[in-house]
């Protein structure tokens, strides 16, 4: 069976969800005609018509405030943010109308929508097309963040995502868009379920996306024993896992590329504080892009890579 | 040295403040009848005027006069007038509830009426509003149950959407209306994507969305715009121009001497300026606009001029920045009286009639309010279980919101 990249898988989702059900709408920027910027639409509007992939205006808050009203019809759109850092006008209408108009009309209206951007660095991409915003999404009641790591879960995410009956933020790590792995499969990944990557005793390493090949190659290089779990969700997040890892292991270090003060890794130290302390070993260590501006040209030296993990993963065993 | 002045920086006031004696002599009001009434499939260049103008239908004289006029019987008329009435009944009703404390908030549409209860008549089973917090005519003209709107103002144990939302800010799919946000602007282009929508099905369903004239400055009113445009979405897009935004002025938002209307014209969006006050002009433009949309031609903005003679909302005394007579002074007049007149002078309405109609709708309301205030008020409860808080937050309740629960004790 033919390899597939995460461009690929994610473009095969989109197919496969489209050719299921009707409903499936896909549009954005440069989305239709050109397939997309990262050509994660390629060949959607032939296949499918321009009534079903099609480009719009550069308006984000007129993308996402367009797919809000489309998913309240009865359709299910899938939309796409070019980059994650292009959100922001669009983000009012993410936090205070598609994350609460179930709730608020009392399951009169929902918001089956999802809204596909790439997220995070490492292609010199400079400050506009390299953050990690997925604490601003996860910090909001009533949507769900996902952020897939591999081809095979991007797929089954992605597809999980648009049959989804809520709002989904599905970020894309860039930096994984061209990884030779496979991603053949029409299965949905469930939502809300971690993954383990590596199975150890001595340290839990909580990571998602770009990250999990980070703490992989880290834990190797430093001979540690750690057992790498990848969340895949953020919200809704699979608490059970990370406790009953960091109970076993009792450590626990948290590497993500997004800048640290507030930055979700914030919201897992404190889970592992208030469910696992007394299983500790040593304090909870956190790595991070370091609170700045995406740098351009020092971008390797702004996110975490295996020196700066490996350090960390010592850290946590000396004081054991 | 430089030879030009120092600049500065203009900020627009409104002619009268309080203590000011208003006059508004200078406004011009077109003739009733004058505006022409051109086919639905114009090309928006040729009838640019009409964003300009007030299309007007009832003159001084209590006559439908001109091309947009004779779209509705004398019965259908009546049955404009009674609902008018109703929502003015149910307003003072409400506003009342609230100064004795039934519930935290109320906003009437006084002098706005004509607008929300003529534009439900053009609309059909399974079309969609995206209505602001001024639209309640759209639920009261039609068969939605008061009582279930006076349970919602009171976040009483029947309140249909368990207390979650601000009261007025209701919400039914069944009477394509659409749950209301309490932001402003992010409706209006949420409505132009349900229209895409009905496009994209070939469904025949058409979409509505409402804005205030403040709100217009919001960036959701140009995303709207655009899309509208772009994709020739079957919307309606409507502004209510009531001349305040809480305490700011129209001319903060409009710049000189544009109209709110003539916006839609930079899009190629066919655009009217309609009297707000005239209840047969405002149903003759939206049914125009309405079947505009149905046969596919695309999206129409229209401009209602209109009045806001009460407050912003029960948090705010206009006394405070507005003068006393204003609107008493505005050109436009009373909706319901300016119907009534008609109604009068066309020989099948009396003021015996109208004063009969009001004590009647009086009392309906009353008799509605007594219902919902077995199911409580949000002083005295009772309220929905503070358990339903963590409910359909998303479809099913994650683990964190369990355990949030559980912690609440609810």
């Amino acid at each position: 069976m033919a390899r597939m990249t995460m461009i690929q898988a994610i473009r095969s989702a989109m197919d496969v969800s489209m050719a299921r059900d009707d409903n499936v709408v896909v549009f954005g920027e440069d989305v239709g005609f050109f397939g997309g910027v990262f050509r994660c639409t390629q060949g959607l509007q032939e296949k499918y018509g321009k009534h079903r992939c099609f480009d719009t205006p550069i308006s984000e808050s007129g993308i996402i405030g367009a797919a809000i009203g489309m998913a309240t019809y009865g359709l299910r759109p899938c939309a796409e943010i070019q980059f994650a850092d292009y959100m922001y006008p669009g983000y009012d209408q993410i936090t205070q109308e598609a994350s609460r108009i179930r709730y608020r009309s009392n399951n009169d209206f929902t918001v089956p929508m999802v809204v596909r951007m790439p997220t995070g660095g490492g292609i010199f991409g400079g400050q506009t097309h390299s953050q990690s915003p997925e604490a601003l999404f996860a910090h909001v009641s009533g949507i769900k963040t996902v952020i897939p790591s591999n081809p095979y879960d991007a797929k089954g995410l992605l597809i999980a995502s648009i049959e989804d009956e809520d709002p989904v933020m599905f970020l894309e790590p860039k930096r994984l868009y061209n990884g030779p792995f496979d991603g053949h499969h029409d299965r949905p990944v469930p939502l809300g379920k971690a993954a383990i990557r590596r199975e150890g005793a001595e340290v839990t390493m909580l990571v998602y996306g770009t990250m999990v090949y980070v703490a992989e190659a880290a834990a190797e290089e430093a001979g540690v024993d750690a057992e790498i779990i990848d969340l895949r969700t953020l919200l809704p997040l699979d608490m059970e896992a990370i406790e009953k890892s960091v109970q076993k292991t009792g450590r626990c270090v948290i590497v993500h590329e997004a800048t640290r003060t507030c930055g979700y890794g914030a919201e897992l130290a404190a889970i592992v504080a208030e469910n696992c302390f007394y299983h500790l070993e040593s304090p909870v260590v956190r790595v991070t892009g370091w609170d700045t501006p995406y740098p351009h040209a020092h971008e390797w030296d702004y996110f975490p890579g295996p020196a700066r993990v490996g350090a960390a993963l010592k850290k946590v065993m000396e004081k054991a | 040295m430089s030879d030009t002045k120092p600049l500065s920086l203009y900020v627009p006031e409104p002619e009268f403040r309080p203590g000011d004696t208003p006059d508004f002599s200078n406004v011009p009001i077109p003739k009733a009848g004058a505006a022409p009434r051109p086919p639905v499939d114009v090309d928006p260049g040729d009838i640019r005027d009409l964003a300009y103008t007030i299309i007007r239908v009832m003159n001084r004289e209590g006559e439908a006069v001109g091309p947009w006029a004779d779209m509705l019987s004398d019965e259908e008329i009546k049955e404009g007038l009674e609902d008018m009435m109703r929502v003015r009944a149910f307003d003072a009703r409400m506003l009342m509830a609230q100064r004795q404390g039934k519930t935290s908030f109320y906003m009437q549409c006084l002098g706005e009426e004509a607008i929300a209860c003529a534009f439900s008549k053009v609309l059909k089973s399974g079309d969609m509003n995206f209505p602001t917090y001024r639209q309640q005519g759209l639920l009261l003209s039609t068969d939605y149950p008061m009582v279930d709107m006076i349970n919602q103002i009171y976040s009483n144990a029947a309140d249909p959407l368990q207390g979650r939302q601000l009261p007025i800010m209701y919400s039914s799919k069944e009477h394509g209306f659409f749950t209301i946000s309490g932001n402003l602007a992010t409706q209006f282009i949420q409505g132009v994507g349900w229209a895409m929508a009905s496009a994209i099905k070939g469904d025949d369903k058409i979409a509505t969305s409402w804005i205030g004239e403040g709100s217009t400055a919001e960036n959701d009113f140009h995303s709207a715009l655009v899309f509208a445009s772009t994709y020739r979405a079957p919307v309606i897009l409507n502004i209510v121009n009531n001349q305040w935004a809480i305490s700011t002025f129209q001319g903060i938002a409009r710049g000189g001497a544009a109209t709110f209307a003539s916006r839609g014209l930079g899009f190629g969006i066919p655009s009217l300026r309609v009297d707000g006050n005239d209840y047969l002009a405002v149903y003759a433009v939206a049914k125009w606009a309405a079947d505009r949309a149905r046969a596919g031609h695309g999206p129409t903005l229209i401009e209602y001029v209109t009045y806001r003679m009460g407050g912003h909302s029960t948090s705010d005394d206009p006394s405070a920045y507005r003068a006393k007579e204003e609107s008493t002074s505005w050109p436009l007049g009373d909706p319901v009286e300016r119907l009534k007149d008609y109604l009068i002078k066309r020989g099948v309405w009396s003021d015996a009639q109208h004063h009969q109609m009001k004590e009647m709708l009086e009392a309906e309301v009353a008799e509605v309010q007594k219902q919902a205030e077995k199911n409580g008020t949000l002083h005295d409860g009772p309220h929905s279980s503070p358990g339903t808080m963590f409910e359909d937050v998303y479809e099913e309740m994650p683990l964190h919101l369990r355990r949030q629960r559980q912690e609440a004790g609810v």
